[in-house]
């Protein structure tokens, strides 16, 4: 292994093996310094560069060479140089910047979080609502969509789309030959396999994970519930195509869905099969490992494990309390 | 009269044909480059010429070679960016049309310079004429023995491929060009790695635009230093302008860079004067992404000289109160023209032709669009100019490639030097569907600066 180089990310310096992304680098030191990525899929190759939220600004190029970037660079695919020095949140630029990126991401998305199975695990929810942007300026119609189906079991409704990429990816990666792609250009730009045409492929459910918004959606799994009255549990199991590592959601004793286990940033951990994904939603399928651990700010633990820990937002609010309360008596009758 | 190097024997009869053009002295480049130089020569020739990339950028193109890295082993490739479709311009296929062996010498003589054994010409798919005169071109100079294996007994091979595009914006951006060219899907690719390193099928790749690598044949005839000796400072040798809008006589023209812009537009040896005796409004120097000039500022600088046909001359004051050489495509706007409208324009144009990769060109774009629709049809408000400002700041040096920016300066530059105008539209919605705003001060000569 070479030498570790080091890198400074808002005054916080790291050592980090040579050719790793600011990104990465970030993710190692961890915590409020970590720029969003929307397009970025650590496991996808060629992923990221698109989406512009994870924009940084590099003061200080290298120790040889230490000008600073002239421009505002994509923090997934731009490598560390040693001595570099990166501000993140500490620069008003890279932060207006971001501000305008969610603002342009947000203007043709539909803003259905009510009816939208993703909403509560969705990255451009959480983004949105961390940049502040609660009223937009857009006065236009935005760009709609037919849903398509792509296959029996995936429902894709482009009108939520981000054009991230990151589902073409994993075609890529798990298929010689892709069916899906990007017809058409600009923001008519979308994501269709010719004439709905399934992406048959063991381990096309993964598209569902990777989508950071709500466009591709389980089907087995749509309108059947709200993330956060599901409770997430560790399990595997033994299976011939996939290592079976897999989160399930439980609402009761039923298991709602099952979806690959997913990291601190929002990836998943391990691509899983078709078979774990779609078909096996039976306790008795599975060997129950544990609860997930859900990081307290997540709206997905506001309801379990309530009167222990409720999240913060619901120790202050009376009315919070109250349909915490009541959403938990009817949870647990079962 | 200004010397001219490309366009000098333009109006011989048949000089799109390998014998005339040969008898007007062409392909004399070819023999001397490949029989008495060495490629460095070559290249070091062109480094002295000064001469500098005809596509917008004006990055050196001698610079650009000696960048090309050269691995032992590996292909190395010359792709001739013939994707012209800048709104504005359209010098390259003026000379392919009618010179087109002016650029194979070019290509073959660079091709030789970089080492390359395969190049290819990337033209753009509407220009499908042009693309049938390359190819007739490239047989007669393969039956003369100037394409082809151990060229003029030299030993060096070349192929040529003329490979037509899909027609759109985006694939004159190199990098989305190289993707085209491999059969993908046009999207700009993420830099660095630069195509000197890594380019057409990951193989070293330089790509020039058509003029620059025309120029390369005069730089070897007459040699860099003589060709550096035309032109002004840093802008060396002689450029093709697209002369359009509401001029005399719009057209290509040959000149030598540092000519004054109001000789351009005035003097009979080019645009003639505003057509119809009307006034001059607003000039766009460089083709439709660089920063538009209200007519004051397109003459003078704000320090009072004469601004010329130069590539810093051009954008001196910066975005403040200059604008950019560009590719060369001058539109001049008369007084009976709206901006607002031609701002919508270009903004409709850029929307259409955003590929779709990062967010804030493919939503910025067509927001900016539909703003400036709704301004130019009456519904405006008072708050659509600041919006449109900001917008255009946040799509500006934000995306992968030069679009962003491209649909950025139009849009800011016209809102910053005709806020007058777009006022004007809102606080008169019914006149501004019905007629102009005209003139207005946008000829005044412009305030002295007081000494400081």
């Amino acid at each position: 292994m070479a030498d570790k180089i080091k890198v400074t990310i808002d005054g916080i310096p790291i050592e980090v093996d040579p050719g790793t992304s600011i990104l990465n680098a970030a993710r190692q030191i961890g915590g409020d310094i970590v720029p969003p990525a929307m397009c970025y899929y650590s496991k996808l190759e060629g992923s990221g560069g698109k989406c512009r939220t994870c924009l940084v600004k590099v003061s200080k190029g290298s120790e040889k060479d230490p000008r600073p970037m002239p421009k505002l660079i994509a923090s997934c695919r731009t490598n560390v140089m040693d001595g570099m020095e990166v501000q993140n949140i500490t620069s008003p630029e890279v932060v207006e910047a971001r501000k305008g990126v969610v603002e342009m991401l947000l203007i043709n998305h539909p803003l259905d979080c009510p009816i939208c199975d993703q909403a509560g695990e969705c990255h451009l929810q959480d983004l949105a609502y961390e940049h502040g942007a609660e009223a937009t300026r857009y006065e236009f119609d935005r760009r709609t969509f037919e849903k398509i189906d792509i296959g029996d079991k995936i429902q894709l409704h482009m009108t939520r789309c981000i054009l991230c990429y990151r589902c073409v990816y994993v075609a890529d990666q798990i298929t010689e030959n892709r069916v899906h792609g990007i017809l058409g250009r600009g923001d008519h730009a979308e994501i269709s396999t010719y004439i709905q045409k399934a992406v048959d492929n063991d381990f096309s459910g993964n598209v569902i994970d990777v989508c950071p918004v709500g466009a591709l959606t389980d089907k087995t799994f749509r309108f059947k519930n709200r993330v956060w009255f599901t409770k997430p549990v560790e399990a595997h199991r033994d299976c011939p195509t996939c290592s079976g590592k897999v989160t399930l959601w439980y609402k009761g004793e039923e298991v709602l869905r099952v979806t690959a286990r997913k990291d601190e940033f929002g990836e998943a951990e391990e691509f899983i099969c078709n078979t774990c994904r779609f078909d096996k939603k039976a306790t008795n399928d599975w060997v129950i490992e544990g609860p997930r651990k859900v990081s307290r700010q997540s709206v997905i633990n506001s309801n379990h494990y309530e009167e222990l820990q409720p999240a913060a937002v619901v120790k202050t609010n009376l009315t919070l309390q109250a349909a915490n309360k009541e959403e938990f008596e009817r949870a647990t009758k079962l | 009269m200004g010397r001219k190097l490309l366009l000098e024997h333009i109006n011989v009869p048949g000089i799109n044909t390998l014998k005339v053009y040969r008898e007007k002295g062409g392909y004399k480049a070819v023999e001397k480059a490949i029989k008495t130089m060495s490629t460095d020569d070559v290249v070091e020739e062109v480094k002295k010429s000064g001469l500098r990339g005809r596509g917008g950028a004006g990055f050196p193109t001698g610079m650009k070679w000696s960048f090309l890295a050269k691995p032992e082993g590996v292909a190395r490739y010359l792709v001739c960016n013939a994707d012209e479709s800048e709104p504005g311009t359209f010098k390259d296929r003026y000379l392919m049309t009618h010179i087109p062996h002016a650029l194979i010498e070019g290509m073959i003589v660079a091709s030789y310079a970089l080492g390359a054994n395969t190049s290819y010409i990337y033209v753009r798919g509407e220009m499908m004429p042009q693309i049938r005169i390359l190819e007739k071109a490239i047989e007669e100079a393969k039956a003369a023995g100037f394409l082809g294996q151990n060229i003029l007994g030299s030993g060096y091979d070349l192929e040529l491929y003329v490979q037509p595009g899909g027609g759109a914006y985006i694939c004159g951006e190199e990098t989305a060009l190289l993707e085209s060219l491999e059969g993908k899907r046009g999207n700009p690719r993420i830099k660095p790695p630069f195509p000197a390193i890594a380019g057409l099928y990951g193989c070293p790749t330089v790509v020039n635009n058509v003029e620059s690598i025309a120029a390369v044949v005069p730089i070897i005839n007459d040699g860099g230093e003589e060709y550096a000796k035309i032109g002004i400072g840093r802008s060396t040798g002689t450029k093709l302008i697209s002369a359009s809008g509401n001029i005399n006589k719009p057209g290509v023209y040959e000149i030598e860079l540092g000519v004054t812009v109001e000789d351009f537009i005035y003097s009979d040896e080019y645009c003639g004067g505003i057509a119809n005796g009307k006034k001059l409004k607003a000039v766009v120097a460089g083709g439709s992404s660089v920063p538009i000039l209200p007519a004051n500022l397109i003459l003078n600088t704000v320090n009072g000289e004469k601004r010329l046909m130069s590539y810093e001359s051009l954008s001196d004051g910066g975005f403040e109160t200059g604008s950019m050489l560009g590719s060369g495509g001058f539109i001049a706007y008369d007084e009976d023209q709206c901006i607002v409208r031609n701002t919508w324009n270009f903004a409709r144009f850029y929307h259409h032709e955003s590929c779709g990769q990062c967010s804030p060109c493919r939503e910025g774009t067509g927001w900016m669009e539909k703003v400036l629709h709704r301004l130019e049809y009456g519904h405006g408000k008072m708050s659509d100019m600041d919006l449109l400002v900001d917008v255009a700041k946040k799509i500006e040096g934000n995306t992968i490639c030069p679009l962003g920016d491209a649909a950025a300066w139009p849009v800011a530059s016209a809102i910053r030097h005709f806020r007058d105008e777009f006022d004007w539209h809102v606080s008169n919605p019914q006149l501004a569907v019905e007629q102009n705003y005209g003139l207005a001060h946008y000829a005044d000569p412009l305030p002295v600066l007081a000494e400081v």
